[in-house]
Parts: C-alpha cells; structure tokens; sequence
C-alpha cells in the first residue's frame, strides 16, 4: 500500500470542503466582495484537491478506490461509504472544475450575494456526495439534496417564470425519485444493508429472495428517477423550463453536471444491480435515447430562444449517453463516459457565453440579435468555438465521445447506430443556424451595435472550458486511460449474464 | 530500419501559422501576418520537397507515428502519417499549389479587413488537407476531412456580415455533414469487420477476398457509404449543391479550396480506398456513373451561367466528374493524374478570374465584361493557356489527363465514353465562351467611368476598389503565381503522356505500386517501387489497340475544338445569335439558366418540411401540446385533489413538497410491505 497519507480522507475532504464553506460563509463575510473571492477560493480549494484522485488513482486496479467506510447509524444499517472509479472518477473532477467557472460566471450577481453563493457551494457538496456514495441511502441523501438548492437558485436568482421552473422541475424529479427510494428500501428489507456493494454481491450470488420477480420494478424504480433526471424523452419537458429561467450557474451546473446524475445512475446502479433486466429493457430504451437525440435536435433547430435551443440539444446529446450505456458494448461506454463529460464542457461553455450575453440585453430571443461578431469578435470566436465542440468536430471534445457511442451501437445493433448518427447532421443544422443568426449580417438593432466584448472575469470563465475542449479532443486518453479499465471490468460480469441468457 | 523524415511537420507548420496569426494577428502588422502564414506554408512545401527528394531510398509504404489518439479496448487510432506514390503526389500538389495561392493572397486581399483572420484561416486549410493526404488510417482523414470542412465554412463566410456569404458556408457545412454521415457509418462497418480503421489492417484482408464472394455484401455497402461521403466532400450528384454557393468566398479561397484541393478529397479518398472498391464491383460503377452524369450535369448547367466564378464552379464540379468516373472504371491513376492536371488549370483560371474582378472593382457578371485583353495582358494569356488546357488542347496538361480517363472509360462501357466526350465538347465550349465574353469584343462595363461600381460587392471587392478608377492589371505578387500555374498547366501533363503517344506514362507507372493490389496482398516490404510495373496498366499494347486508342484520341481533340468552334461563332462571329437561341428555347433555358431549380428543389422537399414540422408537429403540437400539457393537467388535477395550493404563483414550494412527500410515504409504505411479505 503505497497510496499517500491522505487518500482514506481526501473523498470526505472533496465533498466537504464546498458546504464547510458556505456554512462559514453564512458566519463570516459581509461584503460581496469578500463573499465571491471566498467562495472563489473554497471552490478552487475542492478543485485542486480532487486532483488528487486521478493523480493516485491505480489504473490497475479495478473496484472502488480511496474507500472510506465505517458505520453511520447503527438502526438502520447505514453506512458512511464512499469511493470512487473509472466511472464517478472524472464526473466529481467535471464538478469541481465547472463551479470555480460559475462562481466567476456569477461575479456581477449584486442581490442577495451571500446566499447564492452559499446555496451554489452546497449544491457543489450534494452533487460531489452523489457521485461518491456507494451507501444508497448516502447516495439517496445527495440525490435529493441536490433538488433544494437547484430549486432555491432557480426560484429566487431566475428570470420572470421562475417559480413555476422552479416547482416543475422539483416536483418532476421528486416524484420519480420515490420509485427510486421504493425500491431502494426493498432491497434494504431484503439484503439488510444499504451499501452497494453487498447489495451488488448478494444479487450476483442469488442470496437475495424473490429477486426474480421483483427485479423488473426494481429497475423501472431506479430507471424512473434517472430517466427523469437525464432526461429521457418524453419525461424531458421540464428541462427547456427549468433552463430558461434559471441564473447562469444554475443552468451551467443542471446541464453540466446534474443531468449526468441520471446516465451515472443509470451505468452503476441500473446496469450494475440488474444487468439482466437491463439488457431485456434495452431496445425500447435504447428507442426513446434514439428519439431523444433527433427530437431533441430537431426541436431545438426551430427554438426562438437561445437558452432553450442550448437546453434542447442537452436532451439530443444526453440521449447519446443513454444509447452508448445500453448498447453493452466497451466502446458504447467508454464514449457515453466522454460524452457526459465532453457534454457537461461544451454545454456548460455556451450556458455561460448565453449568460453573457443575457445580461447585456436582457433577452435570450435570438431575432433581437444578429451581426454580433462585428462588436464582439471575441465572443463570437470562443462561441464559434463552443459550437463546433456541441457539433462533434474532430480534435475537439465532442467528437471523441460520439464517435465511439455510435461505433459501439452500430456493432451491436446497426439500424439504432445508423439513425444515431444522423445526429451528426441535425446537430450542424441547428447549432449552425443558430449560430448565424446570432452573429453573422448587419447588425440590426442598435442596442447591439456598441455591446461590450467579454470581460476579465467572462475570460476567466471561458478559457478554461476552450483548454479542457481541445485537450479533451486531441489527448482523451488522459481521460479514457481512466475510463476504459473500469468499463473492461465491468463488462466482464455483464458478459457471463449474456451467455446466461442465451443459455436459457 | 527506415529513416525517420518527420512527416508529422508537414501538417503541424501550417497549424502553427494558423495559431499564431489567429491570437496574435489582430494586434500584428499585415506585412508580419503575411509573412508568418508565408513562412510556415512554405515551410511545408520545402518540407514536402525533402521527402520527396529522399522518397527513392524508402521502402514503402512508409509509416510514421507520433503518438496515441484513441484506443480503447483493441481498437485504437493513432496519430500515425502514411506515405506512398499517392500521398506524395497529394502532398506536392496541396503544398505547391497552396503555396502559390498564399502568395496570390498577399496582394488580392491586401486592402481588406479582417486580413489576419484570412491567412489564419488558410493556414488551418493547409493543415487539415495536409492531415487527411498523410493520414495513415481512416480516423485521422476524418479529421482532416471535418477539419477542411471546417476551414471551408470560415472561408466562405469569411465576409459574414453579407448575409448570402454566411448561408453559402452554412449550407456547405450541412449538406458536407450528410456526406459525412454516409462516411462515419462506412467507418463504422469497416471497424465492425476489421476491428480497425488502419490502412495497413484493413487493406490486406480485403485484398485477400475475391471479388465475386463480396458482390453486394459488406464490402459493397462500405464502398457505397464511402462514396456518399466523398460525394458530399466532392460535390458530385446528388449533394454538389453546396459548391456553387461557395463561391461567396473570396476568390483565392475558391481556387484553393474549391477548385485545386479540397473538393479532390474523395477522389482522393475513394482513390486511396481502391483496394476495398476493386471487390466492390457495384460500389465501383456507381461511383462511374455518379461520376459521369454529375460531369455532364453540371457542363449543362455551365454553359448559360453569367457569373465568370459560377462558371468555373460548375466547371470544377464537372471535371471533378471525370476524375470520378476514371476512378469508377479501376483507372484510378488516371483519375490522380487528372485531379493533378486540374488543380494546376482550375487554380490557374480561378485566380485568372480573381484578377479580373480585381481589375474591374469587384465586377464578376461577364455581362459587363469584354476586351480586356488589352488592358490585362498578363491575366489574359495565363488564363488563354488554362482554357486551352482545360478544354483539352493537346499538348497541354488536360489533354493528357483528360485523354486517358475518357479511353479507359471506353474500354469499360462506351456509354460513359459517349457522355465524357459530349461534356468534352461542353466544356470546350463553355471555357472559351468565357474566355471570349471576358477578354474580346467590345468592353460592356462601366469601371473605367466611375470606381463605384459592382452589384452589392462592397466587400467583395478586390484591393485597389476605391483608389483607381479604371481597370488595371494585378501587382506582380499575383502575377507570379498565374505564371507559374500557366507553365504547369502547359507542361504538367507531360509526366503521363502515354505510350499510344511515344509516351512512357512515367505518371502511371510511378503510382503502380499503390494500385497494384497484388502488392499490397502480399508482404509489404516486396512492394518497391519500380520492382513490379504491370505492363497492362497502359492498355493494350497491341498496334491495332495503339490505332484504336489513337482514333479516340483524334475524337475528343475534335470535340473540343467544335467546342472552341461554336463559341467563337455564337460569342465572336454573331454576338447576337445567343440572345436569340436562348429565346427560342425559353423555358428549357429557363431551367438551365436557373440550375434546373435544384436549389429550389431540395428546399420544398427537405428543408422547408423539416423546418416546419420541426416547429408545429414536434414543438408546438406534440412537445408542448400533448407532452406538457398532460403532465401540466395531471399536475392541476392532483392540486384541484388536494385542494392545497390555490396559487401556484405564490410558490409554496413547503406545501408542495409536503404532499410529495406525503404521497411518496404511501407509496413507500405499500412496496416495503410487499416487498417484506
């Protein structure tokens, strides 16, 4: 054992350090000045701490690593378990690396500072907590407490419709969040213990009674919380919603994080309690991903406003995901693995530069633009930028994850990989258009004619998601280097559940 | 042990050019953007001419590595260069011509703005074109592929604030993507079956099968979906709309990209996939007929444009038939040879035209042109050699080209000889019907009288708009170029003069080793240049083959000057008389006048039905009439059943949750007690 002092608490630490934060947060500073730098600072801390992980991370090794587990509640059996792998690795490093970016995307938000501030670094915690817990009622915990603060930003910091956003999209996930904590609770009665790991070894070794029959509401119980949360075609309509009306940092975190909660859920808890019953559902899941990337896209093309086109295309990529989990193949993985993260960039880049350019006009219609690359060269080269990242341009992120989705399907089931990729052609079409639209002609109206190009901190914010888009497309085995052990190894049981089911 | 050449610096000067000029440019003089893009571009020829000079002591193919890309299970692609006759000659022929069209840049865009971005833009060209000829497997061509594509869209929409010129990049950005798509699921067939995209493990294996096993399998269905892509890139039927669209694009762009480089990727690309095409049989002659229809096609079309770049588009497009159908009917060096020639006289006269709308303020409408060749001398005779050598004049560079991918389509079906020769004869005509309206007779513009002059080509004009007045001929930083090409457009055929002709076809022969697919099935290390030239590969070699091949050789000369002959008679001889043919066949005019509403085609069929379903059906009918509107009612239903919240605007979001959770307990309450029973 060669793992350095730290590792036994540098998950706690990562997931903590956000919420210690804001809870001094609240204690402490009472200028907005002090009250960004702050949360800046604490934000950057998480940031350079979960570096640690793919730093030490044994590659070698499959399973969770930089474990911790003691007892929590001893009635209940709760568990205090956390760790990470392949999977949830890069997914807590997506998070803190995207909320130093809000926090300086927020820089000029002048009311009520500190309790943004402090709900954005608590939403930080919850969502670090989710991707790290391996007890489900932990993990369930962080599932639902990433509702209160997203609802909180959205309602208070969001635009004219914002409460009615805000309650859709809390009652949408918080109802099908019960199925998830039915069945979570069923398999506590049965296995006596909530940790995923000896639930997952008592399904394999067939110790837990009745699972053949209840299997099948097991997985739609998990399946309707995530599918929500993605989310899958037709459950999406909260998305556009919540989207529009919600504060640049909240729109960058719900689509660039939060929405992976539901395809991360899918690939551990799905795929990894109820393989069986996974692959017996995945034509017609598989179907709705398939809708959900040209629906998707195709509603997105014909969007007046910019912000809901943007909320759009997440639904056209996140179906990507879904396609890629439910192919069973590596490659499928490996890509649904980069998409969410290459997603949650891109996504969360041209959320920040749709921002930017709300709180110059006040508008996210794209008919009150036009021509913006004449006063704003600078945005329109790192929007164009972000554009050709979403459209999946080689050598950039989005590229490499589709590609391997698609490739993956195709083996399996070519006709799903065939009508997948005719993404590749809707996604050109609307982000182009767009694209367009917004930038190239005359400039129309003369509230645009003298807007103010990016400012220091918008650079601040941009620049960093522009490095992580080229790096991610010129060198994704930093990333896939991580990724493809775990997917090998977790392919390997699915494997034996296939030839199982051929047996039968 | 082979040398190591560092082939990887070809591409990578180029994208340091473009780098460097596209974050510094803004702040930097014109004279330091102009000499930084110059540099590095010509850094790559020179380094493009090293590898050619050492090309005879390696054995080939040669392969080089620079590092991993992606590999994930046990596929991986990798940043890896290919080298061999084909990509050398590709190399020379993007490096050299591109060079060349960079030094023309320096002087026609001298006076515009945005003159950084311009050179930026060229210099990511040249490295994606560089990335996609050097490629040593099919995901890194793809990204050359995408990534001209991308240099193609900035190009084209390079003058953004006119809205035509934005649409033009989009439109070509789009329809290149539904190639692509074709493509990407080609690749995806090809990794289904070798578990590889690498030239060197994909090839082989195919090159094993016999061609009969394959017919109308797998095989043929990647050929089939590597042709759309290369349609798409390539502008052939039924995707070439977007190239006449991209001559919104400044001129030196439009004879870079869409004339010498660029559009040849898949004739490069099919020419380089020639292994799996051969068992492909059907794939194969699709791409002939794909090929020999869209030559004729677009020559149609060309014959009643009045726009001199239009002209030239669907002149480039026709002739990128031909190289297609060369390629089509396994002449696949004769289809490389042609996509030579042509990028040296389609460059050539691009540029030649460029200078004639510099020299007329931006004018392009041949209308408004005529006599200009004493005016513009230089431009004149440069553009007289690459008309002549376009229209297939012997001894110039399109004669032989030309020449031998008509004689090899004859021997494969004399359907396809009949219709290349036909668009011979429409290309000769069309060519020197430009030649004619632009430099003889009498002048029909009004330059010389004011400078403010051109239909909304503000922008597009050429340096030199505003400051003088009459027209002029171009500095001589875009006069060297016309030179040079003239004299490859002149000699550059000689290379493949073929034996019928006293010829040896060095050209030919130098390629044999890339076609001869026996080669390439057996160990690659016996596959030495020089070593195994296929005495067939230039046809029948029998005296009465010689006399026949000569006979047709006679025909298409003949074709081509009955071209230049009508030209002269309707354009010289009686001005008057096209007017008149054109009104007496009216509508069949019409169409041919307006593309035979193609355009307006695909709009009706494809894009107005996609748009407005997209926004009544999928949006406003289904995503909020039926989907949100249930849940919304299912929402009020479950709050008029509560009766809890009256006003949801108050956002009672305690009350609410209250009651989820409320209900949720219930729920729970009853699985648990199931599950526990």
């Amino acid at each position: 054992m060669n793992i350095e002092t730290l590792s036994p608490f540098v998950l706690s630490l990562i997931t903590f350090v956000p919420a210690g934060g804001a809870l001094l947060l609240v204690l402490f500073p009472r200028r907005d000045r002090d009250i960004r730098l702050f949360a800046l600072v604490v934000s950057l801390l998480a940031f350079i701490l979960s570096l640690h992980l793919p730093a030490h991370l044994v590659r070698s090794q499959p399973g969770f690593q930089f474990e911790v587990n003691s007892q929590w509640i001893t009635s209940p059996n709760i568990h205090y378990h956390m760790g990470v792998d392949g999977f949830s690795l890069w997914l807590v490093l997506l998070t803190t690396f995207l909320t130093p970016l809000c926090v300086l995307i927020s820089w000029r938000i002048h009311d009520r500072v500190k309790e943004f501030f402090v709900l954005l670094l608590v939403l930080e915690t919850a969502l670090i907590g989710v991707f790290t817990a391996l007890d489900l009622f932990l993990f369930y915990f962080f599932w639902e407490a990433t509702l209160i603060p997203m609802a909180l930003l959205i309602g208070i910091f969001g635009h004219e419709r914002r409460v009615y956003a805000a309650v859709k999209f809390f009652l949408f996930t918080m109802i099908a969040s019960v199925f998830m904590l039915a069945a979570i609770l069923w398999l506590y009665a049965k296995v006596g213990s909530f940790d995923f790991v000896t639930i997952q070894n008592a399904i394999r070794t067939g110790q837990v009674s009745n699972f053949a029959a209840a299997s099948l509401w097991l997985f739609l119980g998990f399946f309707a919380a995530f599918a929500v949360k993605v989310p899958l075609f037709p459950l999406h309509t909260w998305l556009p919603d919540a989207h529009v009306e919600a504060p640049t940092a909240g729109s960058v975190l719900l689509a660039g994080v939060l929405l992976k909660m539901g395809t991360y859920g899918m690939l551990r808890f799905n795929l990894g309690l109820f393989p069986e019953q996974s692959r017996r559902n995945a034509p017609w899941i598989m179907a709705l991903a398939l809708m959900g990337i040209i629906y998707g896209a195709l509603v997105a093309m014909v969007q007046p406003n910019l912000k809901k086109l943007i909320a759009y295309s997440s639904i056209s990529h996140l179906g990507f995901v879904v396609l890629g989990i439910f192919s069973f193949t590596g490659a499928g993985w490996d890509g649904a693995m980069f998409v969410m993260l290459a997603h949650g960039i891109s996504t969360g880049a041209l959320f920040m530069l749709a921002g930017i350019l709300h709180e110059r006009r006040h508008t996210y219609a794209i008919r009150e633009f036009g021509g913006l690359a004449t006063p704003m060269p600078i945005y329109a080269a790192l929007f164009l930028f972000m554009v050709l990242s979403s459209v999946g341009l080689p050598l950039l992120n989005g590229f490499v994850g589709e590609f391997l989705v698609l490739s993956g399907t195709f083996r399996a089931h070519p006709v799903y990989g065939i009508l997948g990729a005719t993404g590749v052609i809707w996604s050109a079409c609307y982000l182009l258009w767009m694209y367009q639209r917004v930038f190239f002609g005359k400039v129309t109206q003369e509230a645009n004619s003298t807007l103010e190009d990016l400012n220091l901190f918008e650079r601040a914010a941009l620049w960093p998601t522009i490095v992580m888009a080229l790096l991610m497309g010129v060198a994704p085995l930093l990333w896939l280097g991580v990724i493809d052990p775990a997917v090998r190894n977790a392919l390997e049981p699915l494997a034996r559940v296939a030839s199982k089911m051929v047996g039968q | 042990m082979t040398a190591n050449l560092h082939l990887w610096l070809i591409p990578a000067l180029p994208l340091i050019g473009a780098a460097s000029n596209g974050l510094m440019g803004r702040r930097s003089s014109r004279r330091a953007v102009s000499f930084i893009a110059l540099v590095f571009c010509g850094g790559a020829f020179a380094w493009a001419l090293y590898v050619a000079s050492r090309f005879s002591s390696l054995t080939l193919p040669h392969a080089e590595t620079l590092g991993p890309w992606i590999r994930v299970g046990g596929f991986s692609a990798d940043f890896a260069f290919y080298l061999d006759p084909l990509s050398l000659i590709m190399l020379l022929v993007v490096t050299g011509v591109g060079f060349l069209i960079h030094i023309y840049s320096i002087g026609y865009m001298w006076e515009e703005g945005g003159y950084y971005r311009f050179f930026s833009y060229l210099n990511l060209f040249m490295f994606f074109m560089l990335t996609l000829v050097l490629a040593d497997n099919y995901l890194l061509l793809f990204i050359g592929w995408e990534g001209v594509g991308l240099a193609s869209y900035l190009l084209i929409g390079f003058w953004f604030t006119k809205d035509s010129a934005a649409s033009a990049g989009k439109k070509a950005f789009i329809v290149n993507r539904i190639g692509d798509f074709g493509f990407l699921i080609g690749l995806f067939l090809l990794i289904k079956h070798f578990g590889s995209l690498n030239f060197d493990r994909v090839f082989p294996p195919v090159a094993q099968m016999k061609a009969e096993t394959a017919g109308a399998g797998w095989v043929t269905a990647i050929g089939l979906l590597l042709m759309v892509g290369a349609a798409g890139k390539s502008a052939q039927l039924p995707l070439y709309v977007w190239l006449p669209d991209a001559m919104e694009g400044p001129t030196p762009v439009s004879a870079l990209i869409h004339a010498a480089t660029m559009v040849t990727a898949g004739v490069y690309m099919v020419a380089r996939s020639h292994v799996i095409y051969e068992r492909a049989p059907e794939a194969l002659t699709l791409v002939a007929i794909v090929g020999v229809l869209t030559a004729l096609f677009a020559a149609t079309i060309g014959v009643a444009q009045t726009d001199i770049k239009k002209v030239l588009a669907y002149s480039t497009i026709s002739q990128l038939g031909y190289m297609f159908l060369g390629c089509g009917v396994a002449a696949f060096s004769a289809g490389i040879f042609h996509l030579m020639t042509h990028a040296f006289f389609k460059g050539l006269l691009f540029l030649a035209a460029g200078s004639v709308i510099h020299a007329l303020g931006g004018e392009q409408d041949m209308r408004r042109m005529g006599g200009l060749r004493h005016h513009i001398p230089w431009t004149f005779w440069t553009m007289t050699v690459a008309t002549l050598a376009i229209a297939g004049i012997p001894p110039l560079a399109g004669f032989f080209s030309k020449d031998e991918i008509l004689w090899r389509a004859y021997q494969a079906s004399w359907i396809y000889w009949l219709i290349g020769v036909s668009t011979a004869f429409l290309t000769s005509f069309y060519m020197f019907r430009l030649l004619f309206l632009t430099f003889f007779g009498e002048y029909r513009g009004a330059v010389a009288a004011g400078p403010e002059h051109g239909r909304g080509h503000g922008l597009h004009d050429a340096p030199g708009h505003g400051g003088h007045g009459h027209i002029h001929e171009s500095p001589t930083v875009m006069l060297l170029p016309l030179v040079i090409l003239a004299i490859l457009s002149l000699a550059g055929g000689w290379v493949g003069i073929p034996g019928s002709l006293g010829g040896g076809n060095r050209f030919d022969k130098f390629l044999a080793p890339v076609f001869d697919t026996t080669a390439i099935a057996q160990n690659r290390e016996h596959a030495v240049p020089g070593e195994q030239v296929p005495p067939e590969s230039e046809g029948p070699a029998t005296e009465t083959g010689r006399g026949t091949e000569l006979m047709f050789t006679g025909v298409s000369v003949a074709a081509a000057a009955l071209g230049l002959l009508l030209a002269w008679l309707l354009y010289l001889r009686n001005p008057e008389l096209p007017q008149k043919i054109a009104d007496a066949l009216g509508g069949f005019y019409g169409a041919v006048l307006n593309k035979y509403y193609v355009d307006e085609l695909y709009a009706v069929l494809f894009v107005k039905p996609l748009v407005d379903g997209s926004a009544r059906i999928l949006w406003q009918a289904m995503d909020q009439g039926v989907i949100d509107r249930t849940i919304n009612d299912g929402a009020d239903g479950a709050r008029h059943l509560s009766d809890n919240v009256r006003h949801m605007q108050s956002g009672n979001l305690r009350s609410y949750a209250g009651w989820v959770a409320a209900g949720a307990a219930v729920v729970i309450a009853y699985m648990v007690w199931t599950g526990l029973r």
